[in-house]
């Protein structure tokens, strides 16, 4: 049980020490560099370009149903991948569970298509 | 060697498939795509098609459920367990969903207005009923968790199937505190496996009798699981939620809420609290019979300060989650605290779900309110309404009297047993304080009753619309309501089919 903690103290000790640094290596640079700043300086940074529009901006809510449908499919091949590696080992029955799982998914694909949630306009 | 190598040259242990364990949820999973694929394919079929086809698919459901009524057995390496609970529970759930079937039928429009639920509510009904049927099965914490979700998922659908903004705001509401507490849920399930090293209910019933086992972690945990069951059964003080829950949502979805989550979650919290903590009784029971006097007596004292009949029967489920939390208090030393619990969530199942089905005649009976969440579901609009349908106000007057637990009706029974068994486990104390609050919530009941049958009807009876053809509305009523009465006249042969949920397989 105490080495349970003490695996813990370790953590507890790291997670000061970073705080710590951040700390430090951030106030002293507050206190070593000049400020002088310029309108250039102050804009944010947007990967070099020109800044557009404010951070309050609206998305089209239509990404979100794309953004779904392609979450179910990524967390559908992260199941793959593992199936793959031992599909051989347990033969036939590993086989029709996959087609199981992937026939749901696509009936439900199959209904977000007629149901014209595909469709952008 | 890489591990991963490593692991693949091992024989895989693999849970034997026992496909006739799980029959029901898969007859369930099946109608449901099914009747998916036919809302998907088929716009322009019918309600009464729709609700045909969810019955069908509820039917086979209840087929399989007799077909394995006998069976007793832990299967999927005790991830699910058929025992008395399962079965009990599996019977009144089929039952509630079939009578929240008929209700959405029924719709939430008048004559000539344009139905405004989509037609996806009946799959939905059905995936949700799988989750709980599930639910009540799961022997596995992490199979409770994904039946919980499987229930939840659907139930926010169709609590916001209206474009109407309470319903929006209530599925909204729902959702946000539904994953919150799903969260609780989980880190309890995180810090039980934590401590014992498993999530099978079996082992950590085990685990808990071993005396050198970590006490500080697993306490943790099951203080977040008590947090996540008694936010999805409403009680105090993780009720928040419930009465803007039910008064926003379609009348039918809220109905189908109250009766069947209450009849899934408490069976889980049965075989998780009673069954596999059992050992552990000592320490969570004065948690849960102080939930239960808060439950018991917030409930009832705020049900007394409303004015619209939806939000009263929302605090009035939040009492009687109370009263169901001292059966739960009970269960873990009185085999009768069981058979009390699951039968109290027979009749209350069939109580509720009747009460909403007056608010939902009664709404069809003027033109929709004003303000959002557009059902006439006021207490005004109850006034006179035994001069004018003597039928509806009739049947109001069962449900109320049944729920405030007048006998001979069903709610009577369901009180005395839990009551007996709350004073066989030495929780006398508990059990006066749920008599008091059965006191208070008489005052509440039978208001209903003053307004319907002692008032004079507001406004010109004349402009009055008809409720319209409500042939499927009428049909759940009419069972409900005989329900209610057979039961409180006959409770032995139920008890008795109770009694052999008794012993949890764990």
């Amino acid at each position: 049980m105490t080495t349970y903690f003490q695996a813990y103290g370790t953590f507890a000790a790291l997670l000061v020490l970073s705080i710590a640094f951040v700390a430090v290596a951030f106030g002293a640079n507050r206190l070593l560099r000049p400020n002088r700043p310029t309108p250039g300086k102050l804009t944010t940074y947007e990967s070099g370009m020109d800044p557009v529009g404010t951070t309050w901006s609206q998305t089209q809510i239509r990404y979100y149903v794309f953004a779904f449908l392609f979450v179910i499919f990524d967390v559908e091949s992260v199941f793959l991948f593992p199936w793959a590696l031992v599909f051989a080992d347990i033969g036939v029955a590993a086989f029709w569970e996959m087609v199981v799982f992937i026939g749901v998914l696509a009936i439900g694909l199959l209904y977000a298509f007629k149901k014209g949630v595909l469709r952008w306009a | 060697m890489h591990p991963l190598a490593q692991a693949t040259t091992q024989p895989l242990p693999l849970p034997e498939v026992d496909w006739r364990a799980i029959a029901p949820e898969l007859a369930l999973a099946v109608a449901g795509v099914v009747l998916l694929l036919v809302v998907a394919f088929w716009p322009r079929a019918g309600r009464g098609v729709l609700a045909g086809l969810t019955l069908a698919g509820l039917a086979a459901a209840a087929a399989l459920t007799v077909w394995n009524w006998d069976l007793e057995r832990v299967a999927f390496e005790g991830a699910v367990s058929l025992d008395g609970i399962t079965r009990y529970a599996r019977a009144v759930l089929l039952a509630v969903g079939a009578l929240a079937t008929l209700m959405v039928a029924q719709g939430d429009s008048r004559e000539g207005e344009p139905d405004d639920s989509p037609p996806e509510v009946f799959p939905l009904l059905l995936f949700a009923l799988l989750g709980m049927v599930l639910l009540a099965a799961a022997s596995d914490l992490l199979v409770v968790f994904i039946a919980l979700e499987i229930l939840s998922l659907s139930l926010y659908v169709m609590a916001g199937e209206t474009r109407r903004l309470a319903a929006q705001e209530a599925a909204m509401k729902y959702f946000l505190l539904g994953a919150f507490s799903s969260a609780f849920l989980l880190y309890g399930i995180a810090l039980c496996y934590g401590a014992t090293g498993s999530t099978n209910l079996l082992e950590i019933a085990d685990a808990t009798g071993d005396p050198t086992a970590d006490g500080t972690l697993l306490l943790a945990g099951v203080g977040l699981l008590a947090v996540g069951f008694l936010f999805k059964v409403s009680a105090v003080p993780f009720h928040m939620w419930t009465p803007d829950v039910y008064q926003g949502t379609p009348t039918p979805v809220a109905a189908f809420m109250a009766a069947a989550t209450k009849v899934a979650g408490f069976a889980v919290f049965l075989r998780v609290f009673a069954g596999a903590l059992g050992g552990l009784v000592v320490s969570w029971r004065p948690v849960i019979a102080g939930a239960a006097v808060l439950t018991m007596l917030v409930g009832a004292a705020l049900a007394v300060v409303q004015t619209d009949l939806k939000r009263m029967l929302a605090y009035s489920s939040i009492s009687h989650a109370g009263y169901l939390l001292v059966g739960v208090a009970a269960a873990a030393t009185v085999p009768a605290g069981v058979s009390a619990s699951m039968f109290y969530l027979l009749t209350y199942a069939f109580m509720v779900m009747g009460a909403f089905m007056v608010v939902q005649y009664v709404s069809r009976l003027g033109p929709p309110d004003d303000d959002a969440i557009g059902e006439r579901s006021s207490l005004e609009d109850y006034r006179g309404l035994a001069r004018r349908h003597p039928w509806a106000a009739g049947l109001l007057a069962v449900f109320m009297l049944a729920l405030t637990g007048i006998p001979p009706l069903s709610g009577f029974w369901a009180k005395y047993y839990v009551f007996l068994a709350g004073i066989e486990a030495g929780l006398t104390w508990l059990v006066v304080v749920a008599v008091i609050s059965s006191v208070i919530s008489a005052f509440f009941y039978l208001r209903v009753l003053v307004v319907a049958y002692l008032q004079e009807p507001v406004g010109d009876p004349g402009a009055e619309t008809a409720p319209g053809r409500t042939p499927a509305l009428g049909v759940a009523l009419g069972l409900a309501g005989l329900l209610t009465v057979a039961i409180g006249l006959a409770p032995e042969a139920l008890i008795a089919a109770a009694r052999s949920a008794e012993r949890i397989l764990g």
